[in-house]
């Protein structure tokens, strides 16, 4: 009996360690988290405008019908990422989140200023490697630091009313989002390089 | 022989309780971090860098992508003040103010996330649409027919969950009561 009564509570315990173990590890083990359902439907380095939030099918659960949504699934593995939003009428926001959906930045177009949210976004290795002495770009540019290299920027535009909707989506869709073509500090070697152009300009340090 | 057996049955009892745990935190979600004004909840910390685990593996499973800090936050109700849950086929009146806020959308889903079809195509509303009251309060009639007014049609299934969201507010993690964010109360008035 004794020994039933400590089975019983060694299995508790042990479960109290599969329940944190399990807990921690879901947002990693997840197939339908929001980036693998966007996955299919979205560019990578681009940006992908979402339907519109209906009965019948919206890509995420509990969206908000009344905003245009755009989403630009980034890697910055190639590279820092610049992202231009234009501001619509009403609300323009902009939302970082990490592989596993961690909202780790976000930023409205009243606190960014502008006619226009203008961003870069990088890995904290890639901004250590910034030249420091440019201070116009620092004062000029917003950086972000992505705390993974993949992860997914959400763009959303409110319509305060339903007829203001194609405005809303238009101001998304002038909006870009690509890796930068940023000349990278001057060539090295001067020599013609005969290798093909496809990989990316990285690691030379 | 018993060695074998006991240790099967502590590994069995440790997977079923592990698992089951995670599986209704998951679903149901915690207490941890929650901010509740009234029938209201919201979870400020899930729009910042510091989200505590429970709430990651919530969204993870949902597959949701939480409001952002510096967008907004957004307020869930699944029930009235009086604690009884949001009946489709039930007459609800959302009313009053809402926190400080350059915009708020109000809207309604199924448990599940999903919005609710009608024939209005309308699935909430937001601050601009609201038609309020000389003193600035409004008033939403979250009903199966059609009612005069702020109409907001449930479709008639039995469970739904209401959705208020605030844009660009101040309301976030230091909010901590009513004061802070006076959040319209939620009754209903009347059942068929």
């Amino acid at each position: 009996m004794i020994r039933l009564l400590f089975t019983i509570i060694a299995g508790v315990l042990l479960g109290g360690v599969v329940h944190l173990v399990s807990v921690l590890a879901l947002p990693r083990i997840a197939s339908q988290d929001a980036y693998s359902r966007l996955t299919p439907t979205t560019k990578l380095n681009a940006v992908t405008q979402l339907p519109l939030a209906d009965p019948a099918n919206s890509p995420m659960p509990f969206m908000d019908p009344a905003f245009a949504m755009a989403i630009c699934r980034y890697d910055l593995s190639g590279g820092p990422i610049k992202l231009t939003v234009p501001v619509s009428q009403a609300y323009t926001s902009v939302s970082f989140y990490t592989r596993n959906e961690v909202a780790y930045y976000a930023i409205n177009d009243r606190s960014a200023g502008r006619k226009v949210i203008e961003l870069d976004l990088m890995t904290e290795a890639q901004h250590n490697e910034l030249p420091e002495d440019e201070e116009v770009t620092a004062a000029d540019r917003l950086i972000i630091d992505s705390p993974t290299s993949t992860g997914l920027i959400l763009l959303k535009a409110l319509a305060p009313e339903p007829g203001l909707m194609p405005q809303a989506q238009a101001s998304l869709a002038a909006s870009s989002c690509a890796v930068q073509s940023e000349p990278t500090p001057p060539p090295k070697q001067p020599e013609p390089a005969p290798a093909p152009p496809a990989p990316a300009p990285r690691g030379k340090r | 022989m018993r060695l074998v057996f006991i240790t099967l049955l502590a590994l069995i009892l440790a997977t079923v309780v592990g698992l089951g745990s995670t599986y209704m935190t998951a679903t149901r979600g915690t207490d941890l971090g929650t901010l509740t004004i009234g029938a209201w909840t919201a979870r400020p910390k899930s729009g910042t860098a510091d989200v505590d685990p429970y709430s990651r593996a919530s969204i993870a499973r949902s597959g949701e992508l939480p409001i952002g800090t510096g967008d907004g936050i957004a307020f869930s109700a699944t029930t009235d003040d009086k604690k009884k849950p949001l009946d489709g086929r039930c007459d609800v009146v959302v009313s009053g103010v809402t926190p400080a806020a350059r915009f708020w959308t109000l809207t309604l889903f199924d448990r599940k996330g999903h919005l609710v079809g009608n024939a209005l195509q309308r699935y909430g509303f937001t601050s601009q649409e609201i038609v309020r009251g000389s003193d600035g309060a409004f008033e939403i009639r979250v009903a199966a027919r059609s009612r005069a007014g702020n109409w907001l049609p449930t479709g008639g299934i039995e469970r739904y969950a209401l959705m208020l969201r605030l844009y660009d507010t101040p309301v976030g993690v230091a909010t901590r009561t009513q004061r802070d964010a006076p959040m319209p109360s939620i009754s209903t008035v009347g059942c068929p």
